[in-house]
C-alpha cells in the first residue's frame, strides 16, 4: 500500500506539473515566474512525501509484496505488483534523497527558465519510473519503468534542444541505450519462459538449466551495459553531459546508470560464472580506460562523466568477483557523492559560465561552501578516510582480493590501478577548479546551453542546501558499514590513491598555470578522445547505417514513389493523344458512333 | 407489291437522314434529318407489318407511338434551338463547341 504511494506520488506530481503549471495560460515574464513557482511545488512536494514514505518503509523493514492485479495474457501472466525487499528500500532511499536534492537544486539552477515546468515534471516522472524499477515484483513491470527512464533521459538531456549538439546527444543516448534494451527485453523473455513466470520471486527460485541461464543473463547484460554505461555501450554517457547539470547529477550519476547494477544485484543468484566473467572483463577494461579518459578531459562535467563510468565499472567488477554486498554498498555511496559532485560542478559552472576546466581556477575564495562540499565529494571519490568512498572501495577491493573468479587477478589489478588514476584525475580537477589564479572572464551574455551567469557570488541558497544535505551522506555513509572494515586492502588502496594524487599535486605545483594532463605525454590525445571509441563506432556502425538509411530514402523516393508518379504521368500522356478527338463537334461524335455501330454490325454478320 | 420497294425507299430515306445529321451545319436541318430517319423506320414498320400479316398489327401500333414521340422530340428540339439562338445569335452546329477539349 505504502509502496504504491511511493511510486505513484512523483507520477502524480509529474502529471499535475505538466497540466496545471501554466494555468492560467500566458507567456509573459510574470506568468512564467508564477508557472515556475507552481511547478517547483509540484516537483518538490510529491518527491519529499515519497522520500518520507521510503524512510518509513526502511523503518518498518518488513519484506512484503502487494499485487494490484494479475494480467492474464493467455500465455504467462503478468503480475502488476510491487515488492519491498531490503535491497529495494536501500536503493529507493538513495533515489528519493538524490531526486529531492536535485528538485530543490534545480529550482535555483533553472530560475527564470521558461521551460522549467516541463523540466521538473520530467524529473518527477523519472523518479517515479526509477522507483518502479526498484520496487517491481515482475520483470515486465520493471521493464516498463526501465523504458520510461530511457525516455526521460532523452527528454532531459535534450532540454536545451535549440543547440543542435544537445539534441544529437539526446538522440545518441536514446539510441545507444535502446540497443542494449533490445537484449534486455529478450533476456526477460528467455528467463520468463524458462521459469514459467515473470515474477522476480518465482524466477529466483526456479529451476532453470545452466545454458538457458547463460543465454538469458548475457542478454540482460546487454541492457545493463547500455543503462549503466559499461564498455562497449558507454559512449552515450559523456555526450549526455549536454543536459542541464541537475540532470547529470540525478540521471547520469546517481540513479539511472545505477539501475543496471541494481538489476544485476537483484537477480544476482541467476548469474552463472561465464556471464560474470564477461561482465568482469568489460568492467576491468572500462574502469581503467574511463579513469584515464577522465584524466585528460578538459570539460569538468565530462571528467565526472568518465569518472561515473569508471565507478560503475567498479561495482560491476565487484559483482563479477562475487562481492554483491560491496557492489550495492558502493552503489549507494557513489550515488551520494557523485550527485554531490555534480551539484557542486553545476554551481561552479553557474558561477563561471563555462564547462571548461581551463576557464576555472581560484574559486576557493569566492565559493567557500561549494569548495568544501566538492572537497568532500572528491575525497569520497578518491577514497580518503573518513569519507564514504573509502569504506565502499575497501569493501570492493577486499572482495576482489578474496574472489574465486577465474579472472580475479585482472579484476584486482585493474581495480588497484584505477584507484591510483582516480586519485590523479580527482586531484587534477579539484586543483584546476579551486586553486591557482582566477581566469574567469565575465561573459556579456550567457552562451546558449548554459544557465545564466553570476559573477563573484556564491550560488543561491536553494542550490547550496541540497549540496550541504548531500555532503553529509557522502561524508558519513561509510560508517554504517564500518563493521566490515578491513585494514590491509584499505591501506593499500589509500597508499595507491595518495600516490596518484601526490604525483599530480607535484606536477601541478611546478606550473600551476598548466594542465597536469600533460603528464600523459603522447598518450594524452588518445585519452582525451576516450581511445577513439566514438570514432571507431562512427566508422563501423554510424556511417554504414546512415548510408543504408539514405539508400532506403532514395529507393522510397525514386522507386516506390516513382512508380506512383509514373502511373499518373503515363495516364496524362496517353490521354493527351486521345483528347484531340474531343473537339466539341457533336457531328464528329455521331460519325464515330455510327462507324462503331457499322463495325459491330459487320463484325456480327461476318463472325456470327 | 413486293416488300423490296418500300424497304429500298426506307433505306434511301434513312441514308438521306444520316447524311443530313452528319453533314448539315444548320441545327434545324439536322432536326429535320432526324425526322427523315424516324419516318424511314416508320415506313419499314408498316411495310413489314403488312408483309408478315401480323394479326395484332403491332408494327402499325408502334408507328403511331413513333409519330407521337417524334412530335414531342421536335417540339423540345426546336425549343432548345430557340434558346440557343437567343443566347448565342447562332444555330450553326460547328460553332457550338464549348464542351470540346481546347
Amino acid at each position: 500500500m505504502i509502496v504504491s504511494l511511493v511510486v505513484v506520488l512523483p507520477l502524480a506530481g509529474a502529471v499535475l506539473g505538466l497540466l496545471l503549471s501554466r494555468r492560467p495560460h500566458g507567456r509573459g515574464p510574470a506568468e512564467n515566474l508564477a508557472a515556475n513557482k507552481r511547478a517547483a511545488w509540484f516537483g518538490v512536494l510529491p518527491t519529499a512525501l515519497s522520500t518520507a514514505l521510503i524512510g518509513w518503509l526502511a523503518w518498518e523493514n518488513t519484506p512484503s509484496t502487494s499485487v494490484l492485479t494479475v494480467i492474464d495474457t493467455g500465455g504467462i501472466a503478468i503480475t502488476a505488483g510491487l515488492e519491498v525487499a531490503e535491497l529495494s528500500v536501500l536503493t529507493a532511499m538513495l533515489v528519493g534523497v538524490v531526486a529531492l536534492a536535485v528538485q530543490v537544486y534545480s529550482v535555483g539552477y533553472m530560475r527564470g527558465e521558461s521551460r522549467y515546468p516541463s523540466f521538473s515534471a520530467f524529473i518527477s516522472l523519472f523518479t517515479s519510473a526509477m522507483l518502479l524499477v526498484v520496487f517491481a515484483a515482475d520483470l515486465l513491470v520493471l521493464y516498463v519503468g526501465w523504458e520510461i527512464m530511457g525516455l526521460c533521459s532523452y527528454l532531459l538531456v535534450g532540454h536545451w534542444w535549440e543547440e543542435r549538439a544537445n539534441s544529437r546527444a539526446a538522440i545518441k543516448a536514446f539510441l545507444v541505450t535502446r540497443l542494449g534494451d533490445v537484449g534486455f527485453l529478450f533476456g526477460i523473455f528467455v528467463l520468463g519462459f524458462a521459469a514459467g513466470s515473470f515474477r522476480v520471486a518465482d524466477i529466483l527460485v526456479a529451476d532453470i538449466p545452466e545454458s538457458t541461464l547463460v543465454l538469458a543473463t548475457l542478454l540482460l547484460l546487454a541492457g545493463v551495459a547500455g543503462k549503466s554505461a559499461q564498455v562497449p555501450l558507454h559512449t552515450w554517457l559523456p555526450d549526455a553531459m549536454a543536459g542541464p547539470t541537475p540532470i547529470s547529477a540525478l540521471i547520469h550519476a546517481a540513479t539511472m546508470v545505477a539501475a543496471g547494477i541494481f538489476v544485476v544485484a537483484r537477480l544476482y543468484v541467476l548469474f552463472p560464472q561465464p556471464t560474470l566473467d564477461v561482465l568482469g572483463v568489460a568492467a576491468a577494461i572500462g574502469m581503467l580506460g574511463a579513469a584515464l579518459a577522465a584524466f585528460a578531459q578538459t570539460d569538468l562535467k565530462r571528467v565526472l562523466a568518465y569518472s561515473t563510468i569508471s565507478q560503475l565499472a567498479y561495482m560491476a567488477a565487484a559483482l563479477a568477483g562475487g562481492a554483491r554486498d560491496a557492489a550495492v554498498f558502493h552503489l549507494v555511496t557513489h550515488g551520494a557523492f557523485k550527485a554531490l559532485l555534480f551539484l557542486c560542478a553545476g554551481a561552479v559552472i553557474h558561477h563561471v559560465g563555462s564547462n571548461l576546466l581551463g576557464h576555472m581556477g581560484g574559486l576557493r575564495r569566492p565559493m567557500p561552501m561549494t569548495f568544501w562540499a566538492m572537497t568532500v565529494g572528491y575525497a569520497a571519490l578518491i577514497g580518503l578516510p573518513p569519507a564514504s568512498g573509502f569504506f565502499s572501495k575497501d569493501a570492493i577491493l577486499y572482495g576482489l582480493e578474496r574472489s574465486s573468479s577465474p579472472i580475479q587477478l585482472l579484476l584486482y589489478g585493474s581495480a588497484l590501478l584505477t584507484v591510483g588514476v582516480t586519485g590523479a584525475y580527482a586531484t587534477r580537477a579539484w586543483l584546476m577548479t579551486f586553486f591557482g589564479t582566477g581566469k574567469i572572464q565575465a561573459l556579456p551574455e550567457p552562451a546558449p546551453g548554459t544557465a545564466h551567469v553570476f559573477d563573484g557570488r556564491e550560488a543561491p541558497l536553494s542550490m547550496l542546501w541540497p549540496m550541504g544535505v548531500l555532503a553529509i551522506p557522502a561524508l558519513l555513509l561509510g560508517f554504517t558499514d564500518a563493521g566490515e572494515f578491513h585494514l590491509a586492502p584499505a591501506l593499500t588502496a589509500l597508499v595507491v590513491a595518495l600516490l596518484g594524487a601526490a604525483f599530480v599535486y607535484v606536477v601541478w605545483r611546478g606550473a600551476p598555470e598548466r594542465d597536469p594532463a600533460r603528464l600523459l605525454g603522447a598518450f594524452r590525445d588518445p585519452c582525451e578522445q576516450a581511445f577513439y571509441v566514438d570514432r571507431l563506432y562512427a566508422v563501423v556502425f554510424v556511417r554504414p547505417v546512415l548510408a543504408l538509411a539514405r539508400g532506403v530514402v532514395r529507393t522510397d523516393d525514386h522507386v516506390v514513389d516513382g512508380a506512383v508518379r509514373g502511373t499518373g504521368r503515363a495516364a496524362v500522356g496517353l490521354s493527351g493523344l486521345t483528347r484531340h478527338l474531343q473537339n466539341g463537334n457533336a457531328q464528329l461524335y455521331v460519325t464515330g458512333l455510327l462507324a462503331g455501330v457499322l463495325l459491330i454490325a459487320v463484325g456480327a454478320v461476318v463472325l456470327g | 407489291m413486293h416488300v423490296v420497294y418500300p424497304a429500298v425507299v426506307a433505306a434511301l430515306l434513312f441514308s438521306i437522314g444520316v447524311y443530313g445529321v452528319l453533314a448539315r451545319r444548320n441545327t434545324i436541318l439536322v432536326l429535320m434529318s432526324v425526322e427523315l430517319m424516324l419516318n424511314a423506320v416508320n415506313l419499314n414498320l408498316v411495310a413489314f407489318d403488312v408483309w408478315l400479316r401480323d394479326m395484332l398489327h403491332s408494327g402499325q401500333v408502334l408507328t403511331l407511338f413513333v409519330i407521337v414521340i417524334a412530335a414531342a422530340e421536335v417540339g423540345i428540339g426546336l425549343a432548345i434551338v430557340l434558346a440557343v439562338f437567343r443566347t448565342r445569335k447562332a444555330i450553326e452546329f460547328d460553332r457550338l463547341r464549348e464542351l470540346g477539349e481546347p
